[in-house]
């Protein structure tokens, strides 16, 4: 498990949006209006409308899909907790994209060297065990950083005191395995504008328990094709010694 | 004195260059502007018509080279030998309009090479890389002796025949069956994201089964194409076997994948009548149960022309069950919208003609048919007029 974790209460955000521009800030984009995740927002604070807002950004898994199905390995779960992107290694197939269950992954659509971009929980603040630009601007605490162990249970005592209001569960505990980010919801992930429908298992097992067959299958398969090769090869050369011999037999 | 000649202008030559034109136009946009500059590709939709059509149904037809070599060499049907060449051909150029393709689409299509030397064994992306590049090799030392023979360079090929090609064709077999399921592997990542018709756990058998039938029917239609285009005798005999294998492979596809909808849970929803369920009742009934049934009567096997329509619906068939996977699935699963660009279609079709020119012109100057190379085609078809 990782070591940090943020915490986001959808009850204590207020929408100011302050964490969007520190986001930017701290990732050297033009200040800017976010409507959407995209290639230079990492977070967006969306307006649901009735003072309630969610906050996107990367969940940065603990089993991150986005990890396990580069296939030049560009992606890396850091032992703090961020998951982080290797520019000089991807070739911008994006499956990270097409896979990621939270649909983070965002690409440079007009750019002649395309970057996957992508919220990297501030690992340049976070390994000197600063808290992220977002949780230290944050001026009502809706995101806080700190220990995930710690956050985890600061969540369920706020979900124990307070049960009416919170839609029931933590969203991140178990969400593909479970998240670095934890978030407490005061609608259900769906009303929230958040993806409802990630199982509660991480994903990367799903092609893996394909995968770790090949050693098994490959050289089952190859001995296969090997021996019907050689087997039906035989029955050739027997049909034509036999067929040699019956010519010679009628001389 | 050299006499030079001033091309005539027909019809189909102007296509061709303007289509030539039109290719490099938007190529050279692409590395100028990026890929949103022509494709309507978006986060939502990060794989498109090029992932679809070019990659997956171009690997996808290249399935006769492995059913037809495994079939002559591994099991020893000799008598489909005059298929092997033109089989090998096809999934050799197959291969090269998949790499073309990837160029294309791929982000940072430099880095290419990069699966070799930084390694993620979790990743299907990997095992697609790795399947991608040895089976090209494969297949260009399979069409090697094509060119040696050609010029005449025959010592070494005794040689070759006798230690490399056994080998090569087991290790062809087995890559390329490898690839065409790890295709379907690379999906299973994404449970949510795929309408649970086409979404399976078992997609990379499903992948591997339909390949099967797929190339068959390929094969046939190679076979017509080459007749229509260069007067190239059909072996009707050949055909109707090869139809006969067809259908059976095709039922044995069919029912692996109803059992698998039904399995899951998903029977009763394909008679909901929605989106997604008339594409569903399209592919498995049109382009899958009826060529299966006309496969197995024996009036429409005796029929060329009847026998070649329906290979022709198998092959569509199989192609839209790939277009389902990779853009309808998808969409009717994440509501993503994407209807592609016209340049997208464009460098598709861009891609199909480049196979095909290059198709005929092998045919051409290379003993790909067991006459050996062909004379000038039949000058009122279009494919030889643009290639001529
Ligand atoms: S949310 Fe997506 S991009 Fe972020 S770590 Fe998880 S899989 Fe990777
Ligand atoms: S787009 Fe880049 S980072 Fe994403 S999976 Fe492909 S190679 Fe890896």
């Amino acid at each position: 498990m990782s070591i940090y974790g943020l915490l986001f209460d959808q009850t204590e955000c207020i929408g100011c949006g302050a964490c969007e521009q520190a986001c930017q800030a701290e990732h050297d984009q033009e200040p800017h209006e976010v409507t959407k995740l995209d290639d230079q927002s990492y977070n967006w604070v969306e307006d649901l409308g009735d003072d309630v807002f969610t906050r996107h950004f990367c969940m940065n898994c603990e089993d991150p899909t986005c990890v396990s199905v580069c296939p030049v390995a560009a992606f890396t779960k850091t032992e703090l907790g961020p998951v982080v992107w290797d520019a000089s290694k991807c070739m911008g197939c994006r499956y990270c994209m097409l896979a990621c269950p939270f649909e983070i992954p965002k690409f440079e659509w007009y750019s002649r060297n395309p970057r996957i971009e992508k919220c990297d929980m501030c690992i340049h603040r976070v390994s000197e065990r600063l808290p992220t630009a977002c949780a230290s601007i944050c001026p009502t605490g809706a995101t806080t950083f700190g220990l995930r162990e710690d956050l985890l249970r600061e969540a369920h005592r706020r979900l124990n005191d307070n049960p009416e209001r919170y839609a029931g569960r933590v969203y991140g505990e178990h969400e593909a395995g479970g998240t670095s980010v934890l978030m407490l919801l005061s609608k259900d992930p769906a009303a929230s504008g958040l993806p409802a429908n990630v199982p509660h298992e991480s994903l990367p097992h799903l092609t893996w328990s394909v995968l770790e067959r090949l050693p098994q299958i490959i050289p089952v398969w190859g001995v296969f094709l090997g021996g019907m090769y050689w087997l039906t090869d035989r029955k050739n050369t027997v049909a034509d010694i036999e067929g040699y011999q019956r010519e010679h037999d009628d001389d | 004195m050299t006499k030079f000649t001033i091309p005539r202008i027909t019809f189909w030559r102007c296509i061709t260059v303007l289509l030539a034109v039109l290719v490099a136009g938007i190529v050279v946009r692409r590395f100028t502007f990026g890929l949103g500059s022509i494709s309507n590709l978006h986060d939502g939709m990060p794989w498109g018509l090029w992932i679809g059509f070019d990659l997956l149904c171009g690997v996808a037809l290249a399935a006769g080279g492995f059913t037809i070599t495994a079939i002559v060499f591994v099991f020893h049907l000799e008598k489909y030998k005059v298929l092997v060449r033109p089989t090998i051909l096809t999934a050799f150029l197959g291969y090269l309009i998949v790499i073309g393709a990837l160029l294309v689409d791929l982000g940072r299509p430099w880095n290419i090479w990069h699966p070799i030397v930084f390694w993620n064994p979790h990743s299907v992306m990997f095992e697609v890389g790795w399947c991608v590049m040895l089976y090209t090799t494969v297949l260009f030392m399979e069409f090697l002796p094509f060119v040696l023979e050609r010029f005449g360079i025959h010592k070494p090929l005794r040689l070759w025949h006798r230690y490399l090609t056994p080998v090569l064709v087991l290790a062809g077999v087995l890559l390329s069956t490898m690839h065409q399921s790890s295709l379907g592997t690379l999906y299973v990542i994404a449970p949510q994201k795929l309408h649970p018709f086409w979404y399976s756990q078992a997609l990379p058998i499903l992948f591997f089964v339909s390949a099967i039938p797929l190339g068959l029917a390929m094969v046939s239609v190679e076979s017509y194409l080459s007749l229509r285009a260069f007067g190239k005798r059909l072996h009707p005999e050949i055909l109707r076997d090869v139809g006969k294998a067809t259908a059976v492979m095709l039922m044995f596809y069919l029912t692996i994948r109803i059992e698998d909808i039904i399995v899951r849970g998903e029977f009763g929803n394909i008679f909901a009548f929605d989106a997604a369920s008339w594409f569903f009742l399209a592919e498995f009934v049109i382009g899958g149960l009826v060529p299966m049934f006309l496969l197995f009567r024996r009036d429409i096997r005796e029929n060329s022309l009847a026998l070649m329509g329906t290979q022709t619906l198998v092959v569509l068939g199989m192609i839209f069950n790939r277009m389902n996977v990779t853009v309808t699935g998808f969409q009717l699963g994440t509501g993503a919208s994407y209807i592609p660009s016209w340049m997208e279609f464009v460098l598709s079709i861009g891609m199909v003609c480049i196979g095909m020119i290059l198709f005929s012109f092998a045919v051409r100057n290379l003993p790909v048919f067991e006459e050996g190379p062909l004379e000038d085609p039949r000058p009122t078809d279009p494919i030889a007029e643009m290639t001529r």
